[in-house]
């Protein structure tokens, strides 16, 4: 075959179009992840349980309701976006770091036709995608524990999607910067810890001193506990498409920011 | 089938790739050579588009690189020099996941991968852990993987680095079984032996340049005597003094041995009798003696 052959017919090659292929990184996170689902379930449920049964339960008894809600109830809406930040943040900085240096998954998939950004946003979706999970798990705790009286709650999962892409994102950011797991430790410990604290998952943020809560607006995760509050409990809430612009804005800069670093990272 | 240009690249101050040009025609194995550090594997990285050259143009199966180097890469196989086979997924796992990144349907992915693992020699080996397998087991199935989408183009980066000489051996046969079927096959090697055996031309890069492109005979005959005599043992510097630069077109002494490169070797071998000290080797010039004799016998690292 001659090479003007050649260049017309992958032309005609059959493919996905260039905005799905992301979609097969998603696949390939997927099937791993389908072999380990035994354990990877139970964790997802169990750990959400003990923490709201214990805390809820143990420390709820000596607190006054908050805002018209039992503790437990102002808890497990907190722990819906806490635990999907902790699950999309562990897949986007562990994970796939393994993926990017340990494993190579990352070169192996650009020495097929596919892209730095098919690779950084299939990996920013499964983040968000692990996110959601832990999020289901604790509607589901929610449910077996009787707090959830409305269908209407359903919509507070494209709300923990957000908050699984700006953390997946972050975490991705993170993941293309660093040389070793160590720099996790310090992200978690010195970055989501202290951001959890002062955005209202375990306690009300107007406890806190004035301009905590105000750093506290610029970050996503208050942003998130307060839409879902809201649409778990019906409580009133302020300006709605202030909260959801902050999630949007922190998902798509970071994903952005990441496939830059990664580009630059691995096309060298 | 690969068309390089004077192709340049920078990080920093260095500059890895200087002015590098060839050509590979359809169905040839085409062998890059050169030390560690000489820009083999970052001149490979710019021809299938993963790093953007600082000046050049590369067309590779007709299309443009870097422009159209996605499109390009749908009809080439890559292997890696560093294994990245998926340890979390079986052998078999590993070549329909890697089918599905060229758009390949799952049914198409499963219909090629008994005929793939055939060819790697894995058949028995199809639903094994990848850490189960050896060097040589893991270096077929990146072969295999390569293979997946069924490319006229095959890179390798160092295809038998590490591998014992019964894997490489085999890696080989399969090699010259693709270039048979008209595949064409850019290497990069600092195997000699390797080089020699399975390019139809090789190209000797160093410090970043294109030294020489040429077929390994003719390259051998015009660089190298056709004899080269070995020498080495207590009282080697004396006879090379003495009688070994004089008697060779071309000799060097290299820490304790001497190379004595001959057209006619008797007058040499004629010195070499009765001392017993001394051992001596008479071989036919290879591919190694031209790659030294073009980038020196100097450690590189």
């Amino acid at each position: 075959m001659t090479e003007a052959a050649l260049a017309t017919n992958s032309v005609d090659t059959p493919e996905r179009p260039t905005r799905w292929r992301f979609l097969h990184v998603v696949y390939r996170n997927y099937l791993v992840w389908r072999k380990l689902l035994g354990s990877a379930l139970v964790g997802h449920l169990a750990d959400p349980l003990i923490w709201l049964v214990g805390l809820g339960f143990g420390l709820g008894s000596l607190m006054p309701p908050i805002g018209g809600m039992r503790y437990i109830e102002f808890l497990a809406s907190g722990m819906l976006c806490y635990s999907a930040m902790n699950s999309a943040s562990f897949e986007g900085l562990w994970s796939a770091f393994t993926r990017l240096k340990m494993q190579r998954t990352w070169e192996s998939i650009l020495n097929a036709p596919m892209t730095v950004v098919d690779v950084v946003i299939g990996e920013w979706v499964w983040t968000a995608l692990k996110g959601m999970l832990s999020g289901i798990a604790i509607l589901l705790v929610m449910t077996l524990l009787g707090m959830i009286h409305s269908p209407f709650v359903l919509w507070v999962l494209p709300i923990v999607l957000l908050v699984g892409l700006a953390f997946g994102g972050l975490a991705l950011i993170v993941t293309a910067l660093a040389k070793s797991y160590d720099m996790f430790t310090y992200y978690f410990s010195l970055f989501l810890m202290p951001m959890t604290l002062v955005s209202g998952v375990f306690f009300p943020i107007e406890q806190l001193p004035k301009i905590a809560q105000i750093i506290a607006q610029f970050l996503p995760l208050v942003h998130a506990t307060t839409l879902a509050r809201a649409l778990a409990f019906g409580t009133p809430v302020g300006n709605v498409f202030l909260h959801i612009g902050v999630l949007l804005i922190y998902a798509v800069a970071t994903a952005v920011i990441a496939a830059r670093l990664v580009e630059r990272r691995l096309m060298r | 089938m690969l068309n390089v240009e004077h192709l340049h690249k920078r990080y920093g101050d260095l500059e890895v790739v200087r002015d590098v040009s060839f050509h590979v025609p359809e169905g040839q194995c085409f062998g890059l050579l050169g030390p560690n550090g000489a820009g083999k594997t970052t001149t490979l990285r710019c021809c299938l588009g993963l790093t953007q050259p600082d000046a050049g143009t590369i067309t590779l199966v007709g299309l443009p690189v870097p422009q159209k180097a996605r499109e390009a890469r749908m009809r080439v196989g890559v292997v890696p020099q560093f294994d990245n086979l998926d340890p979390d997924f079986t052998v078999t796992e590993n070549l329909i996941v890697y089918g599905r990144y060229f758009g390949l349907s799952r049914r198409e992915c499963e219909a090629r991968v008994e005929r793939l693992l055939d060819f790697a020699g894995l058949a028995d080996k199809a639903h094994a852990r990848i850490e189960a397998l050896s060097g040589g087991m893991k270096r077929r199935l990146t072969l295999a993987r390569a293979m997946i989408n069924d490319p006229q183009v095959l890179f390798m980066d160092e295809p038998t680095t590490g591998l014992d000489p019964q894997a490489r051996h085999l890696v080989w046969d399969r090699l010259k079984a693709l270039v048979t079927q008209g595949r064409t096959i850019v290497l990069t090697t600092h195997f000699m032996d390797e080089a020699q055996r399975l390019c139809d031309r090789v190209a000797i890069m160093d410090h970043g340049v294109l030294i020489t492109e040429e077929a390994p005979r003719p390259l051998i005959e015009r660089e190298i005597e056709p004899v080269v005599i070995e020498v080495y043992g207590d009282g080697v510097e004396d006879w090379f003094q003495a009688h070994g630069k004089a008697l060779s077109s071309r000799a060097e002494l290299a820490g304790d041995t001497a190379f004595c490169y001959c057209n006619d070797p008797e007058p040499l071998l004629k010195t070499l009798e009765g001392q017993n000290e001394l051992r001596a080797l008479r071989r036919a010039a290879n591919l190694e003696d031209v790659f030294l004799k073009l980038t020196g016998r100097d450690l590189r690292d």
